[in-house]
This record gives structure tokens, C-alpha cells and sequence, in this order.
């Protein structure tokens, strides 16, 4: 990894940085005294993507003197709906290149230190000890609980968001009193039956909701004002336009937090969370057709049955024609189905109509295949003029 | 009639006929909770283990507070306390989490619908 040394600013603001800052001196709230304390923090933001976006632009107008970024992602086209600190002209560049250039152009008298790695047990304590503050907009299970207990472990306050379709969630955590993450959470979903494998998708202004609640929270903390969200699970609904707030406590027997901890180091939170790296994915051991002979036997006018597992709104998008029944309705509408024809069910990429082909098979269909890598395969290999999505 | 209701987290709507929250009959947790199961039984297996335990990634709070604070399941539900689901949730971006094994797809009664499901990349 490699990290540049982190350099104590030194804490006094030039004449530029005054007139910069005006708005927060003229404050009592943060005055020069305030101001000093956002240039000698540093804070270390985990994820340039759609929380991390907001986050480290705020961070970075309001002074904040050290930022850390940890990212080893490329931009990609998809990500240009909420991603908002990389611009189309980014796509397919590193997304740590395009945040520091949008960084240090809105504040050159920022310290950027960037972190092109994937945060693991091994490289996450040394990293957490040259910062002040952790911000987590992380995306996965195994990573939030790393950030946690890593936090824990190095008593840096954990500021955490988490986001999902139109909802999203807030709070500090890791604080010398107040609960940590595994307080609230102990045990991660196991894979496979994660509620939050539902709907996907997320609203793009979610992510700047949430992640600027992130950065208020950071600067809260770095100012000693307001009161923090320690020991409080901020939920936001934006379609509702309704924020609820729950009391966290902390668990005295948290194995991290608690009394008496019994986890002192970190450990392997895939395995943790249940996931295994040589896992296969869910398609093998199903029957499968590739895009070509499909495309060849309904040329050839043969009698196959084209079933699409996925939902009505994609199949506004783009379809083979298929006959759509979305996989959660599979079961009540299974007599649909003939069972002495050959079918070939897909959906976007392969995963949900592996799942389909299995739940037939068990029914009894013999007949029945997937189609690999779904009707984006098709679009890649079969008629390029098919939207992709 | 006196009611309370509860707050049905975004994941768990589809169980529950789309809907953002449901009215159920006071008493306690566990009676409102199963007059939930009672009206929309697909949540079932998403809020508790074959052996009729509450999954451990799902929290229940009655009003504001955690109900493992309270009295658990045996906290007293009145007219019109709220009482919200609070699954654990990793974000909105597109990650790897979800590859299932043929094991596990096998395990599932039911299979799940979305675009996200096991469609990520």
C-alpha cells in the first residue's frame, strides 16, 4: 500500500484561508478557534463512490485539513447518476485520480492522502492510526464490520451511512461511550437471505442525503458542537420526506465495545459474513444454453419457450419477447408453464433465472434451460442494437 | 379499536403487499408481530429462523427504544405505539455479496425477485 506520511498541519490559517473560510469564522459557533480544528484534523474517508462523493467535497470546502481517501475502483458509466464527484470524462479512470483533482480544485490548501488498495485485515489498524476520524460509506457487510471493529480497536469514531433503494441510515459509532456497530448488528445476514437482496437500484440523490449527513457529523465531532448522533440510529425515508430517530445503547457484552472484549484483533470478515472466495457462481450445476444457439434454434422456427424471470419495468427496457413472469411470482404461476416443451428461462445477467431453472427442475421440468449471462449476453454477442442496462 | 403499527423496512415491503406500514393489534410485540405474520405470511422467513426465532440482523424497537432494552418480545404494545423493523442494510452500489452457491439456492423455498438479487455487477 502505498501510503504517504501524514504531516501535522501546522495550525495557523494565511490571509487566503480567512478570507475562504469568512462564512465559518463570523460564526461563534466555529470562529478561528473552530477553523484551527478543521485544519488540524485529519479524517479518512472510506469509498470515493456515492456517500464518499458528498462526503469528501463537503469536507474538503469546510477545511478540513488531512483528507484520506481508500479506493481501488474505476469510474463506470453507471455510477455517473450519484457519483457526483466524477464527471462523464472520468469513466474508466481511477476513482481516486478524479476525486483528488475535483478535491484540490475546490481547496488546494487541502492535504489529500490517497489510498489505492482494498481495506483488509492487514493493512486497516496501521491506516485507522494516522487519522482522527472515520468516515464508513461502504457498500458491503464484511467491510462495514472491518471499519467497526478496526474503529474499535484504534478508538477512532466511526461515522457511518448506509443507503438502500430510498432509504437510508445514520449514526456515529465507536465512540469512547457510546455503542459501535456490532451493538446494534452482532451477527451480519448470511448470504443468500439478506433482506436487503429485495429491489435494487437506488434513488441518486440518496447517497447525497446521506453522505452530507456523514460530513456534518465529521464536523461536528472535529468542533465539539451540536449534539452527535452517538447512541442515535438516524433513519431517513426520502420518498416520505421523514426522518426517525431510535436510541442505540451500548451492549455491555459486545464482544468489541463491551466490558469485556474478547475480539482484540481483527479477523476474516468474509468469513464472518459467511462468504467464500472460491465459491461458485449460482449457475453452475444448471442446465445452460448460450445466447448463439438460442438465437439459431428461433431462427430455425424450433419450438422453444422463451420464459423472462425478470420485472415488468425491465422488460419496458428491452426483451426477447419472452414470456414474462417475474421470478417471485414463479410459484403461483408455475401452471403457465408446459412442461413438455423446452424452455429457456433468462433474466438480466444469468443469476435470477439460474434460480428459476432450479425451482423448475425441482417442480418436475425436465426441459429446462438457462440462458448464460442472460439478455446482456445477448446484447453483447447476439444484436448490439438491444439497450443495455 | 385500539391499534399500533409497524414500520416495514425498504427490503421487506414486497412482502408485505408494498406497503410502508401496517396496522396491527396492541398487546405485545410478539402478539403484534404475529398479527403482521398473520396478514402478509411471506414475511415470515425473512424475519425469523426455521426454529421460530428472530433472525439476529433484524432489530425490533418499540417506539424508539430497542425492545432488547424492554422486555423483548413480551414488551406491552398500546394504542398507538409504533413499533419499527430495523434490518441491517450495506449500501446501494453494486457488489459480489450475493453469489449463491447451488447449495444454499436449494435451501431457499422461495426465490427472491430482484434485479439486484444475484444480477449485480
Amino acid at each position: 500500500m502505498a501510503a504517504t506520511n501524514v504531516k501535522p498541519q501546522a495550525v495557523t490559517l494565511s490571509n487566503d484561508e480567512i478570507l475562504r473560510y469568512s462564512r465559518h469564522l463570523i460564526m461563534p459557533e466555529v470562529g478561528m478557534e473552530g477553523q484551527e480544528k478543521l485544519k488540524a484534523a485529519r479524517v479518512l474517508c472510506i469509498g470515493a463512490g456515492g456517500l464518499g462523493s458528498p462526503l469528501a467535497l463537503y469536507l474538503a470546502a469546510a477545511g478540513v485539513g488531512t483528507l484520506g481517501i481508500v479506493d481501488f475502483d474505476v469510474v463506470d458509466y453507471t455510477n455517473l447518476q450519484r457519483q457526483i464527484i466524477h464527471s462523464t470524462a472520468d469513466v474508466g479512470r481511477k476513482k481516486l485520480d478524479s476525486a483528488a483533482e475535483k478535491l484540490k480544485g475546490i481547496n488546494p490548501f487541502l492535504n489529500l492522502q490517497t489510498f489505492e488498495t482494498k481495506l483488509s485485515s492487514e493493512n486497516a489498524m496501521e491506516l485507522f492510526r494516522e487519522f482522527d476520524i472515520v468516515a464508513d460509506g461502504t457498500d458491503n457487510f464484511p467491510t462495514r464490520y472491518l471499519v467497526n471493529d478496526a474503529c474499535v480497536l484504534t478508538e477512532k469514531p466511526n461515522v457511518y451511512g448506509s443507503i438502500f433503494r430510498f432509504e437510508g441510515q445514520a449514526s456515529v459509532f465507536a465512540t469512547k461511550d457510546g455503542p459501535c456497530y456490532r451493538c446494534l448488528y452482532p451477527e451480519p445476514p448470511p448470504p443468500g437471505l439478506v433482506p436487503s437482496c429485495a429491489e435494487g437500484g437506488v434513488l441518486g440523490i440518496l447517497p447525497g442525503l446521506v453522505g452530507v449527513m456523514q460530513a456534518t457529523e465529521v464536523i461536528k465531532l472535529i468542533l465539539g458542537i451540536g449534539e452527535p448522533l452517538i447512541g442515535r440510529l438516524l433513519l431517513v425515508d426520502a420518498l416520505g420526506m421523514k426522518f426517525r430517530e431510535l436510541k442505540l445503547r451500548k451492549n455491555l457484552e459486545c464482544p468489541v465495545c463491551g466490558t469485556h472484549p474478547t475480539l482484540t484483533k481483527l479477523i476474516d470478515y468474509n468469513e464472518f459474513c459467511g462468504i467464500r472466495g472460491e465459491e461458485k457462481p449460482v449457475e453452475s450445476g444448471v442446465p445452460e444454453m448460450q445466447v448463439e444457439e438460442l438465437k439459431r434454434r428461433l431462427d430455425a422456427g424450433e419450438d422453444v419457450f422463451v420464459l423472462d424471470v425478470r420485472e415488468p419495468h425491465e422488460y419496458q427496457i428491452c426483451n426477447l419477447g419472452g414470456h414474462l413472469i417475474p421470478l417471485g411470482d414463479l410459484p403461483k404461476r408455475v401452471n403457465e408453464l408446459d412442461s413438455s416443451r423446452e424452455i429457456v428461462a433468462h433474466c438480466k445477467m444469468g443469476g435470477r433465472s439460474a434460480k428459476a431453472v432450479q425451482f423448475l427442475r425441482q417442480a418436475g421440468f425436465t426441459k429446462v434451460k438457462n440462458l448464460t449471462g442472460g439478455i446482456t449476453a445477448w446484447a453483447d454477442r447476439v444484436d448490439p442494437k438491444m439497450p443495455k442496462y | 379499536m385500539s391499534t399500533a403499527k409497524i414500520h416495514i423496512p425498504t427490503p421487506l415491503r414486497q412482502y408485505a403487499g408494498k406497503q410502508s406500514t401496517v396496522e396491527v393489534k396492541p398487546g405485545t410485540v410478539a402478539d403484534s408481530l404475529s398479527d403482521l405474520l398473520n396478514q402478509h405470511p411471506d414475511l415470515r422467513r425473512h424475519l425469523y429462523t426455521d426454529e421460530g426465532k428472530l433472525r439476529a440482523f433484524v432489530n425490533v424497537y418499540l417506539n424508539d427504544e430497542d425492545v432488547r432494552y424492554l422486555q423483548k418480545e413480551a414488551t406491552p404494545v398500546n394504542d398507538g405505539d409504533t413499533i419499527s423493523i430495523v434490518p441491517s442494510i450495506a449500501g446501494g452500489k453494486d457488489s459480489d455479496d450475493f453469489q449463491v452457491p447451488i447449495a444454499k439456492v436449494k435451501a431457499m423455498s422461495l426465490p427472491c425477485c430482484s434485479p439486484a438479487c444475484c444480477c449485480r455487477r
